[in-house]
């Protein structure tokens, strides 16, 4: 079962996070050992990180379907940081994943409790199932 | 001498990987290491027999492949131990002599079997690695059939094998009650595989490894070895029964394709008629099992010439017996529709709530599913279309998810009056 864990930290308007350098390295550890960890149990799908807000461009097709781009963004509005793509035995697998995820170490060491949504993949047909 | 590489030398490269491995497994007494090697040698033969033919004696030939990766290592290894006090005696490292006819040992496969799907593994350890081992696939298949990078697949095989080290398993047959015991959790695996492949056969999923056939070569294995053992011949038979509609099951444009408006010209009379005999044979033997009855359901949907000749009676039969043999929502739920074609929609949905309060169902697409196709039956339409909008909504598939839509809209627009027309999900 493929289940997508997805990290919707970000806010426009907020740059990087202006964290202690000995906060900020212990994150990004956190991070990478978490991947490692993933990989290492034949879980990791995919992981990837996105740009910040400031990167982002909504397109719409205009006339002619040429693309029309637009800057950002409502001041509110949570973007995308990054996301996961686990391949695991169970749901409650994938939530542990996510929990984990979540206690990232923030500022003083302490765990950001972000949160994770976290959705299945949608997958082929099914099996009949007699 | 070597023979030309033609159609049939791929399926004999992979008849002879378990045999190899339990071979190299015996020699050096590593089982872990020795599947590595084979693995090695398996891709050495896959890129060289093509081109230069195959050896007179490919199990000896692979034999000798594995057994000098498995020398290298045990040198690299003993080399890495004594760099810094002797120097490196060869003449210890004993260095077998290639046997191939001595180290034939039939059973090897078996033992392969029960060792892969071994009860410490998950489901999706086992597979892969039963598919590994047993089956002679590559990484790079496997990775491929289930679509997850090869790295990702490499490191679950690896901790698959880590497992079973760990829990101690004997290369060996296991006893007759041992065996007994474990077979069901072997036919599962085999069951699993055949499931994913049959699952996935479509559309952009075609470029995968056809995981259904290589379950059926497997299945077809293990009931060679165990010709006495009813369920392993009954699951081969409701995979052939079950695969024997394959063709059908899908339309032009990916949508899923109900039995009863399958093109049934379209079923493989061979694969039934092998299931229905397999069948046959197996119910002789006695004890009627799971895979058995199942099998039996599939051959009389494959009997019927025309949905309408659909024998439900002894479905439901069958379904009764199921129950009793193997309990579950899920057999609950198909012998409700059993016994609504038997006895009407109302009769099967009264069985449905039964399941409403079943938590391992409650909330499942597929109770959802069931109940939107028998209130369409009961002519509850506007029910109907809300159930089938609630399995929409819940199924994780997307094949599923845009028949169940479909059917829905197709009751909303339905022409005003009597309508009957009507389909099994």
């Amino acid at each position: 079962m493929k289940y997508i864990l997805m990290m919707n930290t970000m806010k426009a308007g907020h740059g990087v996070p202006e964290w202690p350098k000995k906060d900020l390295q212990a994150h990004i550890a956190f991070m990478i050992g978490l991947n490692k960890e993933l990989h290492e149990r034949g879980e990791l799908v995919l992981a990837e990180g996105l740009s910040f807000p400031d990167q982002a461009k909504l397109v719409r097709a205009g006339k002619n379907g040429l693309p029309v781009t637009d800057g950002v963004f409502p001041e509110s509005k949570e973007f995308l940081a990054g996301f996961w793509i686990v391949d695991v035995d169970n749901p409650e697998r994938a939530y542990a994943i996510a929990a984990k995820v979540s206690a990232a170490p923030g500022p003083g060491g302490a765990p950001l409790n972000m949160p994770i949504e976290v959705r299945p993949i949608m997958s082929g047909p099914p099996t009949e199932m007699l | 001498m070597t023979k030309p590489w033609d159609a049939t030398s791929e399926h004999l490269l992979r008849e002879l990987a378990p045999q190899v491995l339990g071979a190299v497994t015996r020699r050096f007494r590593d089982f872990a290491s020795a599947e590595d090697a084979v693995q090695e040698a398996m891709i050495a033969a896959f890129t060289q027999w093509p081109e230069e033919g195959i050896p007179e004696n490919p199990r000896g030939w692979l034999i000798q492949v594995a057994s000098r990766r498995m020398t290298d290592q045990l040198r690299s290894a003993i080399a890495r131990r004594e760099r810094e006090t002797t120097v490196a005696r060869e003449a210890e490292i004993m260095v077998p002599t290639v046997d191939p006819e001595s180290d034939m040992d039939p059973d090897d496969t078996l033992i392969l079997l029960f060792m892969c799907c071994h009860p410490a593994l998950t489901s999706s350890s086992a597979i892969a690695l039963t598919l590994r081992a047993v089956g002679g696939l590559t990484t790079a298949e496997i990775a491929n059939a289930f679509l997850v990078p090869e790295s990702t697949m490499a490191q679950r095989i690896s901790r698959a094998k880590q497992n079973i080290k760990a829990s101690g398993v004997p290369f060996r047959l296991p006893s007759p009650e041992e065996r007994a015991e474990r077979l069901p959790a072997v036919l599962h695996v085999l069951y699993l595989i055949f499931n994913e492949g049959y699952a996935s056969s479509i559309g952009a999923h075609l470029q995968r490894l056809d995981l259904a056939r290589e379950a059926m070569r497997l299945t077809r294995c293990m009931k060679n070895l165990l010709p006495e053992d009813a369920e392993a011949v009954g699951l081969l038979a409701l995979m052939l029964l079950t695969d024997a509609r394959r063709a059908a099951r899908i339309g032009p444009n990916e949508e899923l394709i109900p039995m009863d408006k399958q093109d049934r010209a379209l079923w493989d009379r061979a694969e039934i008629s092998e299931g229905i005999e397999l069948l046959t044979a197996a119910l002789s033997k006695g004890a009627v099992g799971l895979y058995q009855l199942q099998a039996a359901i599939a051959a009389v949907h494959d009997e019927a010439a025309r949905a309408e000749d659909t024998d439900w009676p002894q479905i439901l039969a069958l379904y009764e017996l199921l129950k009793r043999v193997s309990p579950g929502p899920m057999v609950t739920l198909n012998h409700a529709i059993a016994a609504a074609m038997v006895h009407g929609p109302s009769k099967g949905l009264e069985l449905l709530t039964a399941l409403d309060t079943d938590s391992r169902l409650a909330s499942h697409y597929r109770l959802d599913a069931v109940r939107a196709h028998l209130l369409e039956l009961a002519g509850d339409y506007e029910k109907a279309i809300k159930h089938y909008r609630s399995a929409a909504a819940r199924t994780t598939s997307i094949p599923e998810r845009n028949y169940l839509m479909t059917q829905a809209a197709r009751l909303e627009e339905r022409p005003r009056g009597p309508d009957r027309n009507t389909t099994v999900p």
